[in-house]
């Protein structure tokens, strides 16, 4: 079952192959005797997710129901479901259990009728590119357990490539879908920013963060993100505009696509390895129709440095109010209130959370303000303008995910700046605010290589579209890691 | 930019965060080495460039002032760390 698509899982529970009780179960005992070599998921929700799935069975058998319906999911553990801890990968929030559910919760579970497998592990409040910050240990990588799955969003991914769960949502505010979706072989995309609603989900960095989803193929994504799309007046942020049909167009011929090709992407740092299968897939795509031209986006060397401005600046805010009175863990024996406040904080945060919370603090800080937050919110529109004017050029940006394979566990955690620099292609497309995706294209030493697609805003369904007429034409995204078929 | 410990415990102070006093030289270094990366910035022609605050230059939307949340007192009493008589007990920290 768990080698089996979206679409076919939804064929085989309409024609009672098998229910989604069978469907859940099967995957429960997956988690249960291949998660301990993995470390996906932090809880497993079992019993929820078996009476989700009867309740699912119910609906199917009176001829209701929708694509989604009865087939399990897992979730990020950054999105507040009702009576199960959410715990964003922090000792701060290891008892929180959330007294309501993300709107993205509402809509793939009450309303799609997906039942919930578990709470996925993730990066410490989505803080790291590699899943080593989580307060529950790494997760590995199950292509090489010995490597990263990438990060944030490394319990997604790496479920999801071991086939503990068909699909899971993900988020991602500096390439925490798109890197680690890359490093495990998978589909993954984030949305234009404003999409999908943030309400429930932790937040992290409010103007770059935004929920997508890892899938096995364009098609599966494509699926689940049209379902977790929609305006949402629970979210300010959230567009008021209407879901654009992502799956009917997907078999549409690319054939005159304008593909961009960003020269700076291209330059020293990416490995050859990796560059040949990005050269590969061109390759693919020209005989698919599509024409290929070179745009230049001089700026983009800077996204890394706007980022890790803007992104810790928003983090230092947003995470004030876990201070151990609000929200979160509370130190014990404390004498008064600004020690509660600071050890709480001190005990609860781990290294990479304090770290971001102390450059936030320092970039706002009187006398810097300008010199680093203004300045990079002005380079933030120079980066967003580079993208703009690609635009009137191609329909599409192809590039690499990430400039190489993964790495082993341990090999960057010493090095902040080091594992900062590995999200070089993916933060640009969180600072504009455009769509983004990473398709497998290819391996090097047995390891997945991804490569990316950015789109304009709201091109959701161009960019699936391409990425679907690519895995008709490939066979990439179908490998499975040998030890988790 | 490189920041000396005292100015990390400083910073720390700012942000309301105890430090683990064997970490501080160790943060020392990175935050200094984060700075390094940033300080990129200063490069930057941005001369008659105005501020991104917003992806999509959004302006806060606005609703009707009309109650729309029911009461959800006793779901939130329900996970706090301590209640008594209906209300939420915390620690004394007033010396």
């Amino acid at each position: 079952m768990h080698t089996l698509s979206i679409k076919q899982l939804a064929e085989a529970l309409r024609a009672r192959t098998f229910s989604s009780r069978e469907l859940t179960q099967h995957y429960l005992k997956r988690i249960e005797t291949l998660d301990p070599q993995l470390n996906s998921f932090i809880t497993v929700t079992a019993d929820q997710a078996l009476a989700a799935a009867d309740a699912a069975d119910a609906r199917l058998a009176r001829g209701e129901g929708g694509p989604l319906t009865g087939i399990p999911l897992g979730q990020k553990d950054i999105f507040c479901t009702t009576g199960v801890r959410t715990s964003c990968a922090s000792r701060m929030l290891d008892k929180f259990v959330s007294p309501y559910d993300a709107t993205i919760v509402k809509k793939l579970q009450a309303e799609a009728g997906m039942p919930m497998l578990g709470k996925l592990n993730m990066d410490e409040f989505a803080m790291g590119s590699s899943n080593e910050t989580s307060w529950y240990g790494p997760v590995k990588n199950p292509w090489d357990v010995s490597r990263v799955p990438g990060g944030s969003s490394g319990g997604s991914v790496a479920a999801v490539a071991a086939g503990l769960a068909p699909v899971a949502t993900a988020t991602d505010t500096g390439g925490s879908i798109r890197q680690p979706a890359a490093l495990t072989n998978l589909t993954g995309i984030k949305p234009t920013y404003g999409r999908v609603s943030r309400y429930g989900m932790i937040a992290f960095a409010s103007s770059l963060d935004q929920a997508g989803v890892v899938a096995r193929s364009a098609e599966d994504a494509a699926q689940v993100l049209q379902a977790m799309s929609g305006f949402d007046p629970l979210d300010s942020t959230s567009m008021d505009r209407p879901v654009d049909d992502l799956v009917a167009p997907l078999g549409q011929s690319i054939q005159g696509l304008r593909v961009g090709l960003p020269r700076e992407y291209f330059a020293d740092g990416l490995d050859a390895g990796v560059r040949a299968c990005i050269d590969a897939a061109i390759a693919e795509l020209k005989k698919l129709g599509a024409t290929f031209t070179e745009v230049s986006l001089p700026n983009s060397p800077l996204s890394v440095p706007t980022y890790y401005v803007v992104a810790p600046a928003e983090a230092s805010s947003n995470l004030a109010r876990f201070d151990g009175v609000r929200y979160g863990h509370r130190a014990e024996g404390v004498k008064n209130l600004e020690e509660l406040y600071e050890r709480s904080r001190g005990e609860g945060f781990g290294a990479e959370v304090q770290r971001r919370i102390m450059i936030g603090t320092y970039v706002l800080s009187h006398g810097y303000y300008d010199a680093y937050y203004l300045q990079a919110q002005k380079v933030r529109r120079l980066i967003y303008d580079d993208f703009r004017r690609a635009f009137e050029q191609v329909d599409v940006i192809l590039g690499p995910t990430a400039t190489d394979v993964a790495f082993k566990l341990g090999s960057k955690t010493d090095d902040p700046v080091a594992m900062y620099l590995n999200d070089i292609y993916t933060i640009a497309a969180n600072l504009a605010g455009i769509p983004a995706m990473s398709l497998p294209c290819g391996f090097k030493d047995g390891l997945p290589v991804g490569m990316q697609l950015m789109g304009n805003f709201f091109g959701e369904a161009k960019l699936l579209n391409v990425a679907h007429q690519y895995q008709l034409a490939t066979d990439w995204h179908t490998r499975r890691p040998a030890a988790f078929v | 930019m490189s920041l000396s410990p005292d100015q990390i415990r400083q910073v720390a102070k700012l942000a309301r965060l105890e430090l683990n006093p064997s970490l501080t030289e160790a943060y020392a270094g990175q935050l200094s080495n984060i700075l390094a990366l940033v300080d990129q910035l200063s490069a930057a022609k941005t001369e008659g460039v105005g501020p991104m605050a917003h992806p999509l230059e959004m302006t806060q939307r606005l609703r009707p002032d009309a109650v729309s949340q029911p009461d959800q007192r006793e779901a939130f009493q329900a996970i706090a760390p301590a209640v008594q008589d209906g209300l939420y007990l915390v620690p004394k920290v007033i010396e």
